[in-house]
């Protein structure tokens, strides 16, 4: 045979995104929580009062509860090493592109913000390590009324009022443990509002980025869409890699006014040592919209359920989801949806994706009240190993207490048939390749609800993680 | 004579089990053969184990094509050299479109960047001919697609990707008197692009009427157990394989 080429990466190729910058942060905390800590945090970010005594209340409720035994072993995070607070020194927010400092800079250019903001987005929230430095909205979306501030900001904004009666109460700290560690240290994040009846065509965009050595990410994303509005929000994250634990505990809070629509996006590449620890939810009222897209790469563990409450009569709700879990990577990820009112629809739709030793675990979460009659929903998801050393677990949960209901549910665990590579070779189609098309294949639909430029990296992504994967 | 492929006391194992004895073949440049028998006698064998299938094992003989030895080459190097085997069954892959999966497939035979308008006329020019409606090219491989659309995907892949030599494992079956006109129209387009060679593996003879037959080989219980020309079709079509000990 011909000498046939054996790669053996053991990981993807991420130098793009382990570019890392010269640790200058001036305020980096001592480990470990304390409400000195806590109460230091609040008051440099100057904080009003009412925001210092939810962080406060929510330390008891952190330090109350137990850490989840239900999930992916997290027994690797130990709190007492990550600083929660760190900022780069030039803080000020920034509102054009050329006074981001250099090195942030540089950052961002590999990872192509700057481009993707001119082409696709309509505005960029930035957050590079706890605080947003550059944050911009192109002029006609703001002159229809949106509004898209960085979170800190939005405090002090004249919508301060609306973000007090909405910050965590859909995910109130008593969630869980790391809803409450959020509720003490949140940090950056977004606010965004979107008036009546305004319908915004482009996507609105932000962009995590972890760099601190040790660092937590916190940030808080609240977005409210009001009647008849509508809105599609993505969401990207991505982070160099660094040996020691590194914890993201951010926060989702969406809702979905009467008839108004909401799409939001995540594609989430964090490295592979971060403890991904995300709650995410949205609530969505009388004939309101509410589509997830998410896409799940990166990270050592992840526990990651969007939840969707349809609380008013004729509300949808369609989630969309994939996961690749490759070495080292224990992926615990799935949905959640609650149907409280009549006439209501909920459709998930995920796909997993498991190789090289990883683990992906599916989980879901239908609740169908007794005051949800003629409600439909379906749950289907469908997972492929590309070894016999990786692992997929599907565990849907179902709680229906109405009788007048309509439920799907399908599950599938397969493999890559050989007789499908064995098709393509035949067309000249090399293995690697013929393995990969077929894994973009199985990926499709999830990637056809993505905006062009991330299906193509997510494309990317997949094809990394496969090179290599024949040996 | 000009030899494209030259089989030679070929022994083939499946999953420890012998399934061919030892055959001998043999194709010139720009020849049609025919190669009949009944089922279960190891003609779709010969065709997997020419493309290169991996659970199909050679394990005595060789295969050469354009002289070189192919037996240890993997079946996209082969595909590559210019041989192609159109499926009896072929198989849906989802999530890959016809038109992609037909360019990743003609750069890869060409090792040639396509242009995509290029290949978009090319394409349309080629299901024109077969008959395939245009949005086809859109839709995922196979997904869906009836027995004959698929037998005609396979000719629509033979046409572009343009080999040397074609195995085509019954082509023909399944399809009705229409689609195997149109099947056989777009094989005799294949045949124009000059040179071209074909073995064509089928137990019916619906497609051969409108081709030049060279040689046609009887297959029987893993042995070639006759060659001749086209009337050794007609006689099968008369007697069947009971001459040669088979019962069908």
């Amino acid at each position: 045979m011909a000498s046939r080429e054996k790669t053996q990466v053991a990981d993807i190729d991420r130098t793009i995104y382990d570019i890392r910058n010269e640790d200058k942060d001036a305020y980096r905390f001592t480990s470990g929580l304390t409400e000195e800590i806590v109460r230091k945090l609040s008051e440099e970010k100057n904080d009003p009062e009412w925001m210092r005594d939810f962080r406060l209340k929510s330390l008891e409720i952190y330090n109350s509860l137990p850490v989840p035994d239900w999930g992916p072993d997290i027994s690797g995070l130990n709190m007492d090493n990550i600083a929660t607070y760190v900022r780069p020194k030039n803080n000020r927010m920034q509102g054009n592109w050329e006074d981001v400092p250099e090195d942030i800079k540089n950052t961002f250019e590999h990872l192509g913000i700057p481009e993707a903001e001119r082409k696709y987005l309509a505005g960029v929230g930035a957050q590079y390590d706890s605080e947003l430095v550059y944050h911009n909205i192109r002029k006609e979306v703001a002159e229809q009324g949106v509004v898209y501030l960085d979170f800190e900001s939005s405090l002090t904004s004249e919508y301060a009022d609306m973000v007090k009666d909405h910050f965590m109460h859909l995910v109130p700290p008593t969630d869980h443990k790391f809803a409450a560690l959020h509720g003490a240290v949140w940090s950056g994040g977004s606010f965004v509002y979107i008036p009546k009846n305004v319908d915004v065509t482009i996507p609105l965009q932000s962009y995590f980025r972890l760099n601190a050595k040790g660092a937590g990410q916190f940030e808080h994303t609240l977005i409210i869409v009001d009647e008849g509005a509508s809105l599609h929000f993505i969401e990207g994250c991505s982070a160099p890699r660094y040996n020691v634990a590194n914890l993201h505990a951010g926060c989702v809070e969406l809702f979905v006014r009467k008839n108004a629509k909401l799409r939001y996006s995540t594609i989430e590449n964090w490295s592979k040592n971060m403890y991904n620890l995300n709650t995410k939810r949205a609530i969505v009222e009388e004939g309101g919209v509410m589509e997830w897209v998410s896409g799940s790469f990166g990270s050592h563990v992840s526990y990651l359920y969007p939840m969707t409450i349809l609380n008013g009569k004729e509300s949808r709700m369609e989630f969309t989801g994939i996961t690749f879990a490759g070495k080292g990577q224990n992926l615990d990820t799935g949905a959640k949806v609650v149907h409280n009112a009549p006439n209501t629809s909920s459709y998930i739709n995920t796909k997993s994706i498991s190789k090289d030793g990883g683990v992906g675990t599916f989980r879901s979460s239908l609740v169908i009240n007794k005051n949800a009659p003629h409600s439909k929903a379906s749950v289907s998801c469908e997972s492929l190993m590309l070894d016999d050393r990786s692992r997929s677990d599907t565990i849907p949960a179902m709680d229906i207490r109405t009788k007048d209901a309509d439920v799907g549910h399908e599950a599938q665990i397969g493999r890559i048939s050989d007789e499908a590579v064995f098709y393509l070779m035949s067309r000249g189609i090399s293995e690697e390749e013929a393995r990969a098309m077929i894994v973009s294949g199985f990926a499709d639909n999830v990637s056809k609800e993505l905006p062009l430029e991330y299906a193509v990296e997510m494309n990317n992504l997949i094809r990394l993680e496969m090179k290599g994967s024949i040996g | 004579m000009d030899k494209l492929l030259e089989v030679k006391n070929l022994h083939v194992k499946v999953d420890e089990k012998e399934l061919l004895h030892g055959v001998d073949l043999t194709i010139d440049k720009g020849e049609t053969h025919v190669l009949l028998g009944p089922n279960g006698a190891g003609k779709s064998t010969l065709g997997l184990a020419l493309m290169g299938h991996p659970r199909y094992t050679v394990t005595e003989g060789e295969i050469l094509f354009k002289g070189e030895h192919i037996e240890e080459e993997s079946a996209d190097k082969r595909a590559k050299a210019g041989l192609f085997l159109s499926f009896q069954s072929p198989i849906d892959i989802p999530g890959i479109t016809v038109s992609s999966f037909l360019r990743n497939a003609l750069e890869q035979r060409t090792g040639k960047r396509v242009k995509l308008w290029d290949f978009k006329k090319q394409l349309n020019a080629a299901m024109d001919l077969l008959q395939i409606e245009r949005t086809y090219a859109e839709r995922e491989l196979n997904v869906g697609f009836s027995g004959g659309e698929r037998k005609k995907m396979e000719i629509l892949q033979l046409y572009m990707l343009d080999p040397d030599l074609a195995i085509l494992d019954e082509t023909d079956s399944g399809l009705d008197i229409d689609a195997v006109r149109i099947v056989s129209s777009g094989v005799s387009e294949f045949l124009k692009q000059g040179d071209k060679s074909l073995l064509i593996i089928t137990h019916s003879t619906k497609l051969l009427e409108s081709l030049h037959v060279d040689q046609t080989h009887v297959l029987v219980n893993g042995n070639i157990v006759e060659t001749s020309d086209r009337s050794l079709v007609d006689k099968i079509n008369l007697e069947g394989y009971a001459a040669y000990g088979s019962q069908e």
